[in-house]
C-alpha cells in the first residue's frame, strides 16, 4: 500500500515561531524569595510606603501557605528559592522618555512578534503596553488615548502618576490572602497594566498588553488592573510569549476588573507561551488569577484562546455583585504533546436578575491533557439568577484526555442553571472525507477544529480573531502523521 | 481512463479482493452488483486510498498514472471522486466553506483560478437549482443531523461541484425516496460526458432504469464472476445470485 497510510495518533514535533531569546543586558535579582528581594522590588520601582507594607503582609501570608494540589495537573514541585523575582533591561541613565528611546534591540523584539511599537508601523486601532520580563518598556497612543480621558500605562507607572487610583482599588477584587499564588503576586509583582476609563467614556481604541518572558529562570508576576467608571466601556486584549527553554518557568500573574454601574469590560487573552516539547521539558507555568466585579448592570466579558504553557491553571471569574449584571467566559484551550491545561471559570451571582453565560471548548492532542472545572454560584438573594454552561471537548488522537468538572451551588430556588457538555473525536473517517474531496490531512484537523471554536472566535476583537485562528492552526500542526 | 489489474486486497491479513480486472472507459457507465459483503464498498475504498487496506497485488492505472502511489487527496485532485456509503458527519464545519475548500483545492491542482466566495455561491446555486436541492444546505454543518436521503443528495452536489474525472457512487441509491433517486440519477446523467466515467455501484435494477449502465458487473467474494450488458441486471432482478454462484463455484 502507499506510504500515505499514517494515521493521526502519529505526532510529530511543530515549531514554536517565538522561541528565540533577545540577547541584551539584563539587570537581575539573584534567585531567591524573602524580605530583601520585596524590599529591592518595591525600592527599585520608587514605591510609597503603603505599597511596600501591603507586599510584606502578603510575602508573611504567602509563607504560612502551602502549594495547592487539587488542580488536575501533574508538574515536580517549583522551588520558589530558585526563583529569580527581578529582571530587566539595563537602561542607559535615566532610562528612555518615550518609545524612541527604546534599546533598538527591545524594538525590534516585538516587531519579530508582530507587534510593532515604533509610530509608523504600529497597528491601528490598537494602543499597545510591552511587557518585558519585569518591566514595561513602553506604551503606545499614550497622548490619543489621554485626549479622551482614558489612562493606559504601566502599572508601575500607575503607582506613581495615579497613587490614589491605585490605592482604592488594588487587590480589592482579589485579596492577596485569595490563593497562594495571588500572595506570591501580590509579594513580587513587578509590571503590568493599569487601565482607567472615565465615567461616560467609550475606550477610542482597543487596548492590548503584549508580556514577552525573556531572561532565563525569571518568574513573570504581573499585575493588571482596569477600572471601569460608570457608563464606560472598554475591550482589552493581551498577549504572550517567551523563549524556548529546557526549564519550566513561573507565570503567576494577578489581573483585577472593576467595573461600575453600567460598565463594561471585554477581557480577551491569545496566550501563546512557549508550550515545551513532547516529553513535557520545558515551558512555562502559567498560574493566574483573574477576577472581576461587576456593579449594577455591569458587564465582563472574558475571551480567551489558551494554546500555549506546559501547564495552565486560570479560571477568569465574575463576580456578580449588582442587580442585572452579566458575567461571560468563553474559552478556546488547547493541549498538544505533553501540555496540561486545568481552566475554566467561576461565576458568583449576587445581585437579583444577574445573568451568567459559559462557553469552554477544550482541544486535546498529543498527549495533552485538558481539563474544564467551573463554578456557578447563586447566592441566597440572587433572585432569577440564570446560568448556561456549556463545555464541549474535542479529541484528536487517543493519547490525549478531557475532563469536565462543573460545580454548581444555587442557593435560591428561583436559579435557572443549565449546563450541556459533549465529547467528541476527530475521527479517521471525518479526515479521510475531507481527503477524498482534496483536503490535506492537515487541514482538515484545522477545519474541523475552527469549526468547533467558532463561537470563542466570534467573541474575539475582529483584528485578533484571525489571529488566533492561526495559531490554532500552528499550534496543531504536526498533529496528523 | 481507468485500468484494474488484477487487485487483491484485505484488511488485517484477511484477504477481501482476490484479483479484480476491470478497465473503464471515458464516457462509460459500469454498474457494479453483488451480495452483501462481496468486496464493493472496498473496492470503493481501495480505488479512494481510504487508510487501513492492505494492497497485496495487482495495480490500478487512472489515466496510465498509478494510483495507488497517490495519497487520498492527490487522488480526489486527480479527479476521484467517490460518493459514499455512509456519508460523514462533521459538525462545526460549514458545508459552503467545505464545499468551497474542495472545490479550490481541486482548481489549484488543475492550475485554475480559485473561486471567491461570490463566484462560488453563484455556481452552487445554480447546480443546486439543477438538482432541487434547497439552499438551506448550504448554511448548515456538513452532513450533520442530515437525513439519509439528504447526505446522499449532498454527495451528489459534491459530485456536481467538483466535476470528477472517475466518479464511484456507492449504494446513493439505497434509501432514497423515489424523487431523491430521480434527482441522483439527474445528477449522474448531467455529469455524463465523453471525457469522464462513472461505477455504480447498487443492489436495484429501479436506478439502473434511470441511470442506464453500459456495463453491468456482479462482484461475489472478492472477484468479478459475471460481466454483461443493462439486460444482466433485469436477469439478476428476476433470478438473484445464487445460479451465477453456482456457476463460479
Ligand atoms: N474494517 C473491516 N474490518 C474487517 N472486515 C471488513 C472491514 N471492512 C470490510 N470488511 C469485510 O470485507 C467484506 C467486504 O465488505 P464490503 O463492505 O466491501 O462489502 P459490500 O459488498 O460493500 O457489502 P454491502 O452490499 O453490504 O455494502 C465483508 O466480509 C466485510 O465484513
Ligand atoms: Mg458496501
Amino acid at each position: 500500500m502507499s506510504a500515505h497510510t499514517d494515521t493521526i495518533d502519529e505526532f510529530v514535533a511543530s515549531e514554536y515561531k517565538y522561541g528565540f531569546v533577545t540577547d541584551i543586558e539584563s539587570e537581575s535579582l539573584d534567585p531567591g524569595l524573602n524580605e530583601d528581594v520585596v524590599r529591592f522590588i518595591s525600592a527599585k520601582k520608587n514605591e510609597p510606603e503603603w505599597l511596600l507594607e501591603w507586599r510584606l503582609k502578603a510575602l508573611r501570608h504567602f509563607e504560612k501557605m502551602e502549594n495547592p494540589t487539587w488542580p488536575h495537573v501533574k508538574y515536580p514541585p517549583v522551588d520558589f528559592q530558585e526563583i529569580s523575582y527581578y529582571s530587566a533591561p539595563k537602561k542607559k541613565g535615566d532610562g528612555p522618555k518615550s518609545l524612541d528611546e527604546v534599546d533598538p534591540k527591545l524594538l525590534e523584539t516585538y516587531e519579530k512578534l508582530g507587534v510593532p511599537l515604533h509610530e509608523r508601523a504600529r497597528l491601528a486601532g490598537v494602543a499597545v503596553d510591552a511587557v518585558f520580563d519585569s518591566e514595561s518598556i513602553g506604551t503606545t497612543f499614550k497622548e490619543d488615548l489621554a485626549k479622551a480621558g482614558v489612562i493606559f500605562c504601566s502599572i508601575s507607572e500607575a503607582v506613581q502618576e495615579h497613587p490614589e487610583l491605585v490605592k482604592k482599588y488594588i487587590g480589592k477584587v482579589v485579596p492577596y490572602t485569595d490563593n497562594f499564588y495571588a500572595a506570591l503576586n501580590s509579594a513580587v509583582f513587578s509590571d503590568g497594566s493599569f487601565v482607567y476609563i472615565p465615567k461616560g467614556t467609550r475606550c477610542p481604541m482597543e487596548l492590548s498588553t503584549y508580556f514577552r518572558i525573556n531572561a532565563a529562570n525569571t518568574g513573570q508576576f504581573e499585575r493588571t488592573l482596569i477600572v471601569a467608571e460608570e457608563s464606560s466601556h472598554v475591550s482589552y486584549l493581551e498577549g504572550c510569549t517567551a523563549p524556548m527553554r529546557d526549564e519550566n518557568q513561573l507565570h503567576a500573574a494577578v489581573v483585577e476588573l472593576v467595573a461600575l454601574d453600567n460598565a463594561e469590560i471585554k477581557y480577551s487573552t491569545v496566550q501563546n507561551w512557549y508550550p515545551g516539547d513532547e516529553e513535557g521539558r520545558g515551558g512555562i507555568y502559567n498560574f493566574v488569577t483573574k477576577r472581576g466585579i461587576c456593579k449594577t448592570n455591569a458587564k465582563i466579558s472574558w475571551t480567551q484562546v489558551e494554546t500555549g504553557s506546559a501547564i495552565t491553571w486560570k479560571y477568569p471569574s465574575v463576580i456578580l455583585q449588582g442587580d442585572n449584571s452579566i458575567g461571560e467566559f468563553y474559552s478556546v484551550a488547547l493541549t498538544n504533546k505533553a501540555q496540561q491545561a486545568d481552566t475554566g471559570t467561576k461565576m458568583v451571582h449576587i445581585g437579583k436578575n444577574t445573568r451568567s453565560t459559559i462557553v469552554s471548548k477544550g482541544i486535546s492532542a498529543g498527549k495533552g491533557q485538558n481539563s474544564y472545572r467551573g463554578l456557578v454560584q447563586v447566592g441566597k438573594k440572587a433572585t432569577n439568577a440564570r446560568n448556561f454552561s456549556q463545555c464541549d471537548s474535542l479529541l484528536i488522537g487517543d493519547k490525549c484526555g478531557a475532563h469536565t468538572f462543573p460545580y454548581i451551588e444555587a442557593k435560591n430556588p428561583s436559579a435557572s442553571i443549565e449546563h450541556e457538555a459533549t465529547t467528541s473525536k476527530i475521527g479517521e473517517d471525518q479526515i479521510f472525507y475531507c481527503n477524498q474531496r482534496g483536503l490535506e490531512p492537515q487541514d482538515a484537523v484545522n477545519m474541523i477544529v475552527n469549526g468547533f471554536c467558532k463561537e470563542v472566535f466570534r467573541e474575539l476583537p475582529m483584528e485578533f480573531a484571525v489571529e488566533a485562528q492561526k495559531l490554532l492552526d500552528v499550534s496543531l500542526e504536526g498533529s496528523v502523521g | 481512463m481507468l485500468e484494474i489489474k488484477n487487485l487483491q486486497a484485505g484488511i488485517e491479513d484477511k484477504p477481501i479482493l482476490k484479483g479484480i480486472d476491470l478497465s473503464v472507459n471515458a464516457g462509460e457507465v459500469h454498474a457494479i452488483m453483488g451480495p452483501n459483503g462481496s468486496g464493493k464498498s472496498t473496492l470503493a475504498s481501495v480505488l479512494a486510498g481510504r487508510d487501513g487496506y492492505d494492497v497485496t497485488g495487482g495495480e490500478v492505472l487512472l489515466q496510465d498514472d498509478d494510483l495507488l502511489d497517490l495519497a487520498p487527496e492527490e487522488r480526489a485532485r486527480e479527479g476521484v471522486f467517490l460518493a459514499f456509503q455512509y456519508p460523514v458527519e462533521i459538525p462545526g464545519v460549514n458545508s459552503a466553506y467545505f464545499l468551497r475548500s474542495a472545490v479550490n483545492e481541486i482548481r489549484k491542482h488543475r492550475g485554475e483560478e480559485e473561486l471567491d466566495a461570490m463566484n462560488f455561491l453563484k455556481a452552487v446555486k445554480a447546480k443546486m437549482k439543477e438538482l432541487g436541492l434547497s439552499e438551506d444546505f448550504l448554511k448548515r454543518p456538513v452532513n450533520a443531523g442530515f437525513s439519509g436521503g439528504e447526505k446522499k443528495r449532498n454527495e451528489i452536489l459534491q459530485m456536481a461541484m467538483l466535476n470528477p474525472k472517475l466518479a464511484v457512487l456507492d449504494e446513493t441509491d439505497s434509501g432514497l425516496d423515489i424523487d431523491a433517486l430521480r434527482i441522483v440519477a439527474d445528477g449522474v446523467n448531467r455529469l455524463k460526458g465523453l471525457d469522464n466515467a462513472q461505477v455504480v455501484i447498487t443492489h436495484y435494477q429501479r436506478l439502473l432504469d434511470y441511470i442506464v449502465p453500459d456495463f453491468v458487473h456482479v462482484l461475489y467474494d472478492g472477484r468479478i464472476i459475471k460481466s454483461g450488458d443493462k439486460t444482466l441486471a433485469h436477469e439478476l432482478e428476476e433470478k438473484g445470485y445464487d445460479w451465477l454462484i453456482r456457476d463460479a463455484a
